[in-house]
């Protein structure tokens, strides 16, 4: 139900994310979703890819900071009120939403969430509880 | 093991008799053959016969680098250069470099001091000494070799840099003992990793001698975990001799121990000049009574240490100095606070994960003095996390805050941005236009 995303540390430097980008792309490695979170100083660039052994390879050569995190991929309801729909089940529960970043690729009529919670398996259960579909990693990586 | 044991666990007695004797010719010699010495000694009205005592070394003018840079380059060679066997200098990246001399019998005495620095870290014949502290003008290279041979050891006389061909060699050829700069041990630590080679498992070291930069107690536990070995301090520098000035001992590691017989240390306030008690906190002042083509008179080292008398486990008998902290000119003001960089080494090496290697820059906003504390950010310590990684900057600005008084700012920098040393590490970086 879970799927692996990468984080790299990258400093507010130019160059830093196209270093990145550019070092995927020669290693035929494909981004499907990504997000960056910063600071003044620093960011964590978060991407979802294709080939995650090869992209972690890759990376580590170039002497990335890196780390793997599980992430929920949920389909949403591609309409007015499909998010607020699915956050509401979570805030019933208490469920904080760590953060979160859209796919540019549906799934069928849905868009795909990516979501980091504080509590993953509680909100997965909740989730599936509640009808709402939960991507597996294979169907992510080849949306 | 000692080295020499009728010099070094000579009664206190007997060896302050023979630092007078000592003490008298030497400062005869520079009066009759260094123009620099008798101009100072004629300014206070001083006359060799009026050294009775040792007490009387405390009448003598100090000689401060300044000193030594205006007479560049030979001008306080106390012998005709046909005795000069060797010159040795330092980098100069101060300033003018400054450059000693030593005759065969300097050199000599030079083997013997490192023959027992060498056997303070318990290295002795059979042992394969893999020599990284560079080769050339700086003193290191070639002090540690003479030393090396001297006990019958066997030398691998490899200087500094090409780090990755030092990893294969200590893998391939097993030394059993390291000399090197703190901050380059733990760079070949870092480099035989990504190598894939485990320093503590794959190498047959076990003792290493370190020096000629300041580094944190810290700093060495971590050189010992990495290593698996005992890091033993040396200390010594160019302007005296070299390294082999003193040398903590295996048995204790606590404190380093003067070679007395050929330096007398003085503390004192670098403020006042005042001599200061055993114990309390000030610049060491040396004054070489051995030394034929370099003596050096009242000497202002510039490091930071204190003086301890107390008797060793080893059986030596000299004087202990503590692990210098700093040098007063390393030694960084931050409005109005007193910065070592050593003691920012300290509290970052206390938090689990962070690397041995930072920087610090200093900077000036109008008229307020800004530190940045520069941090590597391994895998370790990353977080996916944002909050967690800034806690972690919030952390190291809080400890160096309610350690050392003074506020900065973290800034977590990726891995291998901060400049990897093969000699003496830069760990300041002053933007300040004073």
């Amino acid at each position: 139900m879970k799927v692996e995303q990468i984080s790299v540390f990258l400093e507010n430097k130019s160059g830093r994310l196209a270093d990145v980008a550019r070092s995927l792309g020669d290693a035929g490695v494909n981004i499907r979703a990504l997000s960056i979170a910063d600071s003044s100083d620093f960011g964590i660039l978060r991407i979802i890819v294709n080939d995650n052994d090869k992209a972690l390879e890759v990376l580590k050569k170039k002497g990335f900071t890196i780390s793997k995190t599980e992430v929920v991929a949920v389909e949403v309801s591609d309409k007015p009120g499909g998010l607020a729909q699915v956050l509401d089940l979570l805030a019933r529960e208490s469920i904080n939403v760590e953060y979160m970043y859209a796919f540019v690729e549906r799934s069928s009529d849905n868009a795909v969430i990516v979501f980091r919670f504080d509590a993953m398996d509680s909100a997965i259960k909740v989730l599936s509880l509640n009808g709402v579909v939960i991507l597996d990693g294979s169907t992510v990586y080849s949306l | 093991m000692i080295w020499n044991e009728e010099f070094e666990t000579l009664p206190r007695e007997a060896l302050e008799a023979l630092q007078l004797k000592r003490l008298k010719s030497t400062i005869e010699q520079v009066y009759a053959t260094v123009s620099f010495y008798r101009k100072k000694l004629d300014e206070k009205g001083i006359k060799p016969s009026d050294i009775q005592s040792l007490q009387d070394l405390r009448r003598l003018p100090f000689t401060t680098k300044a000193d030594l840079r205006d007479n560049y380059p030979f001008g306080l060679f106390s012998v005709p250069m046909e005795n000069v066997m060797r010159m040795h200098a330092t980098s100069g990246t101060t300033g003018k470099p400054i450059v000693v001399g030593y005759t065969r019998r300097d050199i000599d005495i030079w083997a013997e001091l490192m023959a027992r620095t060498l056997s303070c870290a318990g290295v002795h014949k059979g042992d394969i000494v893999h020599n990284a502290f560079g080769y050339g003008l700086f003193t290191g290279g070639l002090g540690f070799h003479y030393g090396a041979e001297k006990i019958g050891a066997s030398v691998i006389p490899i200087s500094g840099g090409n780090t990755k061909r030092q990893v294969t060699i200590m893998k391939d050829f097993g030394p059993t003992a390291i000399t090197c700069t703190p901050s380059y041990a733990l760079y070949i630590a870092e480099v035989a990793q990504e190598m894939g080679i485990d320093p503590a498992v794959d190498f047959k070291i076990k003792a290493g001698c370190f020096g000629a930069e300041p580094w944190s107690e810290r700093m060495k536990d971590e050189i010992e975990k990495r290593f698996g070995i005992d890091a033993i301090d040396t200390y010594g520098l160019t302007e005296v001799i070299g390294p082999g000035v003193s040398s903590e001992c295996i048995e204790a590691k606590s404190g380093l121990h003067i070679f007395e017989d050929h330096f007398i240390p003085e503390m004192i306030d670098p403020e006042t000049e005042e001599p200061l008690r055993y114990g309390e906190k000030g610049e060491l002042v040396l004054t070489s009574i051995t030394k034929e083509a370099f003596p050096v008179i009242r000497f202002r080292t510039r490091d930071i240490t204190s003086l301890n008398p107390e008797c060793c486990v080893c059986g030596r008998t000299f004087v202990r100095m503590e692990r210098v902290t700093g040098r007063t000119d390393d030694m960084i003001i931050i409005r109005g606070v007193n910065v070592f960089p050593s003691q920012i080494e300290s509290v970052l090496m206390h938090i689990e994960g962070i690397e041995p290697h930072y920087q610090l820059i200093v900077d000036r906003k109008g008229s307020l003095d800004i530190l940045e504390v520069q941090v590597e950010v391994n895998e370790r310590i990353f977080s996916d996390e944002l909050k967690q990684l800034e806690k972690l900057g919030k952390r190291v600005e809080k400890e160096i805050k309610e350690t050392l008084g003074t506020t900065c700012r973290c800034k977590l920098v990726e891995p291998k941005t901060i400049q990897r040393s093969e000699g003496k590490a830069k760990r300041v970086i002053d933007k300040r236009k004073m």
